[in-house]
């Protein structure tokens, strides 16, 4: 299975990330060869194998539904690149 | 020197009052300034909480309130959130993050009255079997400066081998444990799946990352699993299985001890050299009363190529939400939201890390899920039943944890695959979810060999107890470096 630019640039937009031409090849390339490892797998049969997601079958804990936390929004806000009034300010999101 | 030693006869010499944690972290920080530059071990040395740790520890002593960890200097891998400490997980994108709370291994530590020397240098995000993917540069190997420590846990491992902290915390995604500990000649121990909270421990593959510990014994890796292993409501993956004292069971007698060698671990692409020397180590469990026989672990052949599809998957998630929004790197003056995205990711990421994330990306991606993280996650399956099958007729599984020795720095990067088949042995332990160890068992060409072993659901303190009786009759764990 070969990657294209095409599909190259598919994924790095899901991905949100920003790649040059060369590096656009280069992703293309390393991607092809890393799909031909990962298409070893297709050599065995699994047809009637339960995926498993975790390693002891866990399901999700759940808690009752009672609030336990206290708000830290202006401590963990410090670090925080641009805020204001307790709002995260990003660039405007034009249409 | 006593900054030489390990964390139980530190221990000891602080509850006999032959040295001050004041005395003792101040020597570490000495060597850490006249080494680190050129190891580059460590990201961030906190030379001032260390001394005021210190000074605490020494307090809480002469009033009688000391504990077997009190005053004892650690070091904690770059990725356990430190409180007021820079947490970079070896990234640009965490270079400017002061995390604002601590992890809850770092909690524990803490509570223990450990000595926090710094963070330690690491593969970005915990991708890598090098240390060479660091923001910060990479990380040398003590036992030979041109050759690489092993990662993501690189900084972890010349830590300890190069005596610069008596033991560290690190972790272990597909191997990053493991190897690194193989390839410095020290013991690394990656936990049961579970078995330790990862509340602050930045994630990578979900279901796949563990922390663990890196020291130069079995017993000292049993010290710090007590800080460490329990339950946590902030983890809900965290385990409610009990916790026993994992120092408790280190000198049982080894008669009986029934171990499997798995044909797999033992064909082409194993050094021959390095099978001759775990062949030796295995030899010295037999005269210990155990008993070896060959078992198979038929699958072990796809468990690469079923973890780079589930661990870049998980990985392409978990990073998604670096995003310059809320805390680390923001790209200079962006044009709007999604140039902001964009242009942060990229920057802020390197390039292995951005490799990963595409191919997750594109692995769960609309029409390719059934084909690639589906079918992945059944090999998992076929792999833990492998394992279960296998222990039905043994109690440990033993082999080669890397297939050869330290590699030279830069010698791997031309081609990812080449070096994620770094991991071959080392993959399917994680993809079990099972325990599994590394000690030291010999030297080829000066050069440390690390043998794994591997054990059943919640068998922390079987694994340290099978280490620890070979430690007692050889010598590997005490080699030092030139």
């Amino acid at each position: 299975m070969s990657i294209e630019l095409a599909d190259v640039e598919n994924i790095a937009h899901l991905a949100r990330l920003h790649l040059s031409d060369a590096e656009k090849q280069e992703a293309a390339n390393s991607m092809t060869d890393i799909l031909g490892l990962i298409d070893q797998m297709q050599s065995v049969n699994t047809d009637n194998v339960e995926p498993l997601a975790h390693a002891f079958d866990a399901v999700q804990r759940l808690r009752k539904d009672e609030v336990t936390e206290s708000n830290h929004r202006d401590e963990l806000q410090k670090i925080a690149p641009e805020t204001d009034q307790g709002l995260f300010l990003v660039p405007k999101v034009i249409e | 020197m006593m900054i030489d030693s390990g964390l139980a006869d530190i221990s000891r010499a602080l509850a006999d009052g032959s040295i001050s944690s004041v005395e003792l972290t101040q020597d570490y920080l000495k060597r850490i300034a006249a080494e680190n530059t050129d190891l580059n071990a460590y990201i961030t040395v906190c030379d001032e909480l260390a001394l005021a740790q210190a000074k605490a520890a020494d307090e809480k002593r002469s009033n009688g309130n000391a504990g077997v960890f009190t005053g004892i200097p650690i070091a904690h891998k770059d990725l356990f959130c430190t409180n007021g400490v820079r947490t970079s997980c070896g990234s640009r994108m965490l270079d400017n993050f002061i995390a604002p709370y601590d992890a809850f291994i770092v909690e524990r530590f803490n509570e223990a009255g450990a000595v926090t020397l710094g963070k330690t240098n690491m593969d970005e995000f915990a991708m890598g079997s090098s240390n060479e993917t660091s923001f910060y540069g990479p990380v040398k190997n003590p036992w030979d400066r041109t050759r690489v420590p092993g990662g993501s846990s690189g900084g972890s491992a010349a830590a300890v081998a190069g005596r610069l902290c008596a033991g560290a915390t690190a972790t272990d995604t597909g191997g990053s444990i493991r190897q690194p500990a193989s390839f410095t000649g020290i013991t690394g121990l990656k936990p049961t799946y579970g078995r330790v909270s990862r509340w602050g421990m930045v994630a990578f593959a979900s279901s796949l990352d563990q922390a663990g510990t890196m020291t130069q014994t079995a017993e000292d890796a049993a010290m710090m699993l007590n800080v460490m292993a329990g339950t946590d409501v902030k983890d809900s993956t965290c385990s409610n299985a009990p916790v026993e004292d994992y120092t408790a069971n280190l000198d049982k007698p080894l008669d009986g001890l029934r171990i499997g060698i798995p044909v797999e671990h033992f064909s082409d692409g194993l050094d021959s050299e390095v099978e001759k020397a775990i062949r030796a180590a295995i030899a010295e469990f037999e005269k210990l009363g155990a008993v070896v026989k060959e078992v198979n672990l038929d699958n072990s052949h796809l468990s690469v190529s079923a973890y780079y599809v589930i661990a870049p998957a998980e990985a392409s998630a978990n990073l998604s939400r670096y995003d310059g929004v809320r805390y680390g790197y923001r790209c200079d003056n962006p044009v709007d939201l999604e140039d902001m995205y964009k242009r942060t990711r990229s920057e802020g990421f390197g390039a292995e890390v951005k490799r990963r994330i595409m191919v997750g990306t594109y692995a769960l991606s609309a029409g390719y899920y059934d084909a690639y993280y589906i079918k992945a996650q059944k090999i998992r399956r076929l792999i833990k039943n492998d394992f279960q099958k296998a222990f039905e007729e043994v109690d440990v599984i033993m082999g080669p944890t890397s297939p050869h020795t330290a590699f030279p720095i830069g010698s791997k990067n031309d081609d990812p695959v080449t070096m994620y088949l770094e991991d071959i042995y080392t993959i399917a332990v994680n993809l079990a979810g099972l325990p599994g160890l590394s000690i030291p068992a010999g030297l080829v060409n000066n050069l440390p060999v690390g043998l794994q072993i591997v054990g059943k659901d919640f068998a922390e303190s079987q694994l340290l107890n099978v280490a620890h009786k070979f430690q007692q009759v050889t010598d590997w764990h005490t080699r030092q470096p030139g």
